[in-house]
């Protein structure tokens, strides 16, 4: 699948020198893309696609009551600064007031904007996600951000294919998040560099779209350039529900076009990896990157048995952040707060997750909880559902949507020393806040832990 | 963008594996406009003690250390996010050259944007820079030979991708580059769009 959508955008290739590919979709935020537009405004450079070019407000935005002004007055400037930028060059904005505002990675799938076959890039590492469509999408830096808003175009080698094959059946209670998890720790952080990972088998056959795009964002925390999965009826359904029936006037030939993506029988891969889906369980990390995970019913590791002196070294310094000694069952350890959200685990399907446990419970009293949706339209859906009225009388806050405490560019951040039961992708030192600890989980992990006050196997909760 | 060709300088050994971009330059300093001023805020956290001050016994805040432009770390160097303002913090701290036996890939392509130079060396090569780092070294990165030595005898040489390779040498500034292919662009963009 790699091959043909390199193909289909490949502009210009010459021997000894990267190709020249085409770009389908630009997203932008207001954090990476400051300095990429005044480049353009210097070298006197228009945009050369607003029309596939959107941007959104995220990062940085407050999830309190959105009708005071942003305290942080450099907040304030970024996104400004991106209004004004996608006033003057003529880009889409979907500001912080507006129905369709939300995070990056949320928003473009569910307005239909990004459909299968398509190369997207956008200055986050997360831009991973769309790749659940079938697409081609990648993280980029600001250099990159301002070449492509001048020329929509990018210079690069293609890189190399890995095939995940996730065969066999999860187990109930398994999530697509412990998926990824699992698969992290199994390959290793860097697993996965240089390569795109297409991930296939009846596992994952059998997820939803949710739950692929999970799968698919923290493809960057095995360190892979791009995650992906073929186009199927699932991914057709999920959008001819959300694309304009007017962008769609032949839809037959558009799908038919869709189906030809998928990797053909036979073909070879630079790297495969068979994991048994029934010997993934319910995932906790318990150090400062994602590839330290362990599931729900161990115990924390001890450096002791690491591999190499390095990875010794780099565990004893993990667990001395967090916080934590070998060999005490990972149920065992409390938690301060708890945050449902971010472009990994903040769709409806996560909340829905999170609430079932919650039902009728009330947060543990050592606990501060928050759920943020990933954006304004799944916010006012979970409403409609009833589910911000199941948090709040549990005791959980509801916040307007945005990246929040994923990475703690707002006010959302833990206090030193404070321990996270986290839905986000990175739990690296200080990443929610300096001193933070953050254990990343499920949205139903999440909220059991709310719940218990510590970790829990939720699977127990649930009949 | 500035060329690179040749660098010599102070080594400054920084003894970790999978150093992440959250660590290069904390989150609450990308909110910036700008590309520059980002070196003040380089390890910021690692940089600290807990009560704020500095550690006198991380690399950068060490005395033998402060002409250091060349940092070796352990594997995986630059993993995590995509924000450019990691190289931009390196190279406004002083640094030319990152020396490590593996690098992030969107990190790496981000270094080569700003001609900072991410250096793949064997992992024995680096272990015994970081070793020889400690006892202060000094070394020549020559990316026109493709090798780096310490002036006392050792020499490695070392791999880059060669259109990358006249990239920096050159200072080749890529949208410039890109817009010279305009006619390519310009035909695919019209089939492309008759499709759709």
């Amino acid at each position: 699948m790699l091959d043909k959508i390199w193909e289909r955008h490949l502009v210009y290739s010459q021997e000894k020198q990267p190709d020249l590919i085409y770009i389908d979709l630009h997203l932008l935020h207001e954090v990476t893309s400051p300095q990429a537009f005044e480049g353009l405004r210097t070298a006197k450079r228009q945009v050369r696609r607003p029309d596939l070019t959107f941007a959104t407000v995220d990062h940085n935005v407050p999830t309190t009551d959105r009708s005071l002004p942003i305290h942080d007055e450099l907040a304030r400037n970024q996104i400004a600064a991106l209004r004004e930028n996608s006033k003057d060059f003529g880009v889409t904005l979907y500001d912080i007031d507006s129905a369709e505002q939300g995070i990056v990675h949320v928003i473009a799938p569910e307005l239909g904007l990004t459909q299968p076959g398509m190369t997207i890039v956008c200055g986050d590492s997360h831009t991973s996600t769309h790749g659940a469509f079938g697409t081609l999408a990648f993280g980029i830096g600001t250099s990159q951000v301002e070449h492509v808003l001048a020329t929509q175009c990018l210079t690069m080698d293609k890189p190399k294919s890995m095939q995940i094959k996730l065969s066999g059946n999860l187990k109930p209670g398994v999530t697509a998040k412990d998926v990824i998890l699992g698969i992290i720790a199994k390959i290793g952080i860097d697993g996965g560099s240089e390569h795109v990972i297409e991930y296939t088998g009846d596992a994952i056959r059998n997820l939803s779209m949710e739950e692929r795009m999970t799968i698919c964002n923290m493809s960057i925390e095995a360190g892979a350039r791009a995650g992906m999965i073929s186009p199927d009826d699932t991914t057709i359904s999920y959008l001819l529900e959300r694309i304009k029936t007017s962008d769609i006037n032949n839809s037959d030939s558009i799908i038919d076009n869709w189906m030809e993506l998928p990797s053909d029988e036979g073909c070879t891969f630079d790297r495969v990896i068979e994991i048994d889906a029934e010997s993934l369980e319910p995932c906790v990390t318990w150090g400062t990157n994602p590839e330290m995970s362990i599931p729900i019913t161990e115990s924390i590791p001890d450096p002791q048995d690491a591999d190499s002196p390095e990875a010794q070294d780099a565990m004893e310094r993990a667990l001395f952040y967090m916080g934590l000694e070998p060999g005490i069952p990972i149920q065992n350890i409390s938690i301060d707060r708890v945050f449902i959200g971010s472009c990994t685990n903040s769709r409806l399907s996560d909340l829905q997750a999170a609430a079932t446990i919650v039902n009728g419970k009330k947060v543990h009293e050592n606990v501060k909880a928050m759920v943020v949706p990933g954006s304004t339209a799944i916010k006012k859906q979970a409403e409609e559902l009833g589910l911000h009225k199941i948090f709040l009388d549990a005791g959980f806050e509801w916040r307007e949507s945005g990246c929040s405490m994923c990475l703690g560019m707002n006010p959302d951040i833990l206090n030193p020393g404070e321990r996270c039961a986290s839905t986000s992708n990175r739990n690296f030192e200080g990443r929610q806040g300096k001193g933070g600890r953050t254990h990343l989980v499920s949205p139903a992990m999440a909220a059991g832990s709310a719940i218990a006050g510590h970790f829990v196997d939720v699977r127990e909760w649930l009949d | 963008m500035r060329p690179f060709t040749s660098h010599t300088g102070q080594v400054v050994p920084l003894d970790r594996t999978d150093v992440d971009t959250d660590q290069i330059i904390p989150k609450q300093f990308l909110k910036r406009i700008e590309r520059t001023g980002y070196g003040q805020f380089l390890f910021y956290d690692w940089r600290r003690q807990e009560d704020g001050s500095l550690d006198p016994e991380f690399c950068l805040n060490r005395e033998e250390f402060q002409e250091g432009s060349i940092l070796v770390a352990g594997k995986n160097f630059g993993c995590g996010s995509s924000r450019e303002h990691a190289p931009w913090a390196l190279m406004d701290y002083g640094f030319r050259v990152i020396i490590s036996s593996s690098f992030a890939d969107i990190f790496k392509s981000n270094c080569y944007e700003n001609g900072l130079l991410p250096l793949e060396l064997s992992e024995r090569g680096t272990a015994r820079l970081l070793t020889l780092a400690e006892k202060s070294c000094t070394v020549t990165v020559d990316l026109v030979a493709q090798q780096v030595m310490d002036g006392q005898g050792w020499r490695e040489e070392f791999q880059i991708d060669p259109y990358v390779r006249n990239s920096l040498i050159k200072g080749l500034d890529r949208i410039t580059h890109t817009l010279s292919l305009e006619e390519h662009i310009g035909s695919y963009e019209n089939e492309r769009d008759s499709r759709s």
